[in-house]
């Protein structure tokens, strides 16, 4: 992963995040509080405007700063989340020190178990474990297969909106939905919605 | 939207800035990271931290002084505070005996306050407030949240840390009172968060949501408005449910306002609470009623009881001076 990618897939993120802000707050106000479009504009806004100093750094660096930022900027839940994920990933780019898919696979993998023992959730409680974690595993799989870098991107993204989808049926056991109990089914997790259209955002840039 | 605002992203410093200037007395308030301290640092004691989203006011910032906190993290309106604004806080205020957190239990508070708590240089511990009983379903691994309680708790562990105890007293002491007390709410309309611009939730104009969080977060069950006497007798039943106080117990009513229901009403509901619990057998010997912990403009109440032994009714009664608390001194 070279750092001009990194810049590209905060402005993409960015974007699909502000086009889709009906969408995303209209969920949030059904099982939320109604702050989680807000705040992520807020946190990808600021990474985006953190694009100069981002060029500057190696990937890792520019991974861990972004982590740190959000850490500081996003608040809620998603902050401290999406702040272990990019710091995870930091850790294994840095380690690995390669461009392959594996380590990219593995970087990515490392991200989502951060997030899972920061939020001491797990899959099937409706929160963006539930996009994060199949899409991690497929990631892996498939690059240990040698599959080329357009499929596994077009892979991932159909795998994360199934995952997204799959929440509506859930009932919440973790995050803030969780005091709903059934009332809780039939709403999309905006949580999951995001890391989707994150993950969508980014594997649309791959050629 | 009708608010007083100037432009929605300047409305929280700008809220800020007026609370420092109007106790400017009792507090400071530090910018970027946003944190307020006492305006006289305290020596040899454990340093109190509370904080939490914005929109809960006087919670946490009104209880910042003598007895009570000594500073306050606010977030971003209904959103947590960041680690950054608590390692600043912890820093000000560190006095040589640790820092306790006070937390209240939301996912974004806890993780928060954690990773603050793991990158801070001083030795700490955690009170999480979990005294809302609407939610009850133990499969709900998050637990209950932390309301109106969560005064009290800040109270109690705010008097104790004056004398001089220690970390661990301190914290046993925070997690004492949470265990004691119950809390449920109840709201009329939704509120507006500024920078949405549009209520959290659609209620009708003769629905109530009951069970509901100071986030606008749907509670137990919505239904058509009832009689107050209805409506308060299920939310006591819900708390003594929870609680299963002894018959004979002492207990603290907290009647606290979400923000736009009158203290008249608040009173009027703190009558029948009383009656109710005492037709159960509690004496209620303290008491407290008032916007302590608001949810912005949200019509509704909630009713906190806490249940009293020696230790708890001497540090609830003991000196405090805070912008939103403050007796006998």
């Amino acid at each position: 992963m070279k750092s001009p990618f990194i810049l590209s897939a905060a402005v993409a993120i960015h974007d699909s995040i502000l086009n889709h802000e009906s969408e995303l707050e209209s969920l949030d106000r059904a099982i939320g509080d109604g702050d989680h479009y807000i705040n992520m504009k807020r946190g990808t806004q600021t990474i985006v405007e953190m694009q100069p100093e981002l060029a500057s750094l190696t990937p890792d660096a520019a991974l861990n700063k972004i982590g740190m930022k959000l850490l500081s900027t996003i608040g809620g839940a998603s902050g401290p989340l999406l702040a272990s994920f990019f710091m995870g990933m930091a850790k294994v780019i840095k380690e690995k020190n390669d461009e392959s898919l594996i380590t990219y696979a593995s970087a990515f993998a490392a991200g989502v178990e951060m997030i899972r023992q920061r939020g001491k959730a797990d899959l099937g409680e409706k929160t963006m474990l539930d996009v994060l974690m199949p899409v991690a595993n497929q990631f892996t799989a498939l690059a240990a297969q040698n599959a080329s870098a357009k499929e596994i991107s077009a892979a991932l993204i159909l795998t994360a909106e199934q995952g997204m989808l799959a929440t509506k049926d859930l009932i919440a056991t973790k995050g803030r939905a969780a005091g709903l109990g059934e009332r809780a089914i039939g709403h999309i997790d905006p949580g999951a919605k995001s890391c989707q259209l994150m993950i969508e955002a980014v594997c649309n840039l791959i050629e | 939207m009708k608010k007083f605002i100037n432009k929605v992203d300047d409305v929280l410093v700008e809220s800020l800035s007026g609370f420092a200037l109007a106790h400017n007395d009792l507090v400071s308030l530090h910018l970027d990271p946003n944190f307020l301290t006492r305006k006289q640092k305290a020596s040899n004691k454990v340093a109190i931290i509370s904080g939490g989203g914005s929109g809960h006011e006087p919670l946490h910032a009104g209880y910042i002084g003598y007895g009570m906190l000594d500073a306050a993290c606010p977030g971003h309106v209904f959103t947590s505070p960041t680690p950054d604004q608590m390692l600043a806080a912890a820093e000000a205020v560190h006095a040589d005996k640790g820092i306790l957190f006070i937390v209240k239990n939301y996912a974004g508070d806890v993780m928060n306050f954690e990773m603050a708590a793991e990158m801070l240089p001083y030795e700490s511990a955690t009170v999480l407030t979990s005294d809302d009983c609407a939610v009850v379903n133990s499969t709900y691994t998050t637990g209950r949240r932390g309301v109106a309680g969560t005064v009290i708790v800040e109270k109690c562990v705010g008097s104790l840390a004056e004398t001089g105890a220690d970390l661990q007293a301190c914290k046993a002491l925070g997690d004492k009172v949470n265990s004691r007390t119950a809390s449920m709410g109840v709201a009329l309309t939704s509120c507006t968060v500024p920078a949405a611009g549009r209520p959290t939730f659609d209620i009708g104009d003769t629905e109530l949501e009951m069970g509901v969080g100071i986030h606008g977060e749907p509670g137990r069950r919505r239904e058509a408005v009832r009689e107050a006497d209805a409506i308060v007798n299920d939310i006591v039943n819900a708390i003594l449910e929870s609680l299963k106080p002894d018959s004979n117990s002492e207990a603290l009513l907290l009647i606290n306002g979400f923000g736009a229901t009158p203290l008249m009403e608040l009173y009027l509901i703190y009558n029948t609470a009383a009656r109710l619990f005492s037709e159960h057998g509690i004496k209620i010997s303290r008491s407290l009623v008032g916007n302590y912990t608001t949810a912005l403009d949200m019509a509704g109440a909630s009713v906190t009881l806490c249940l009293l032994d020696n230790e708890i009714k001497q540090h609830w009664d003991s000196p405090v001076h805070t912008a939103a608390l403050r007796w006998n001194r």
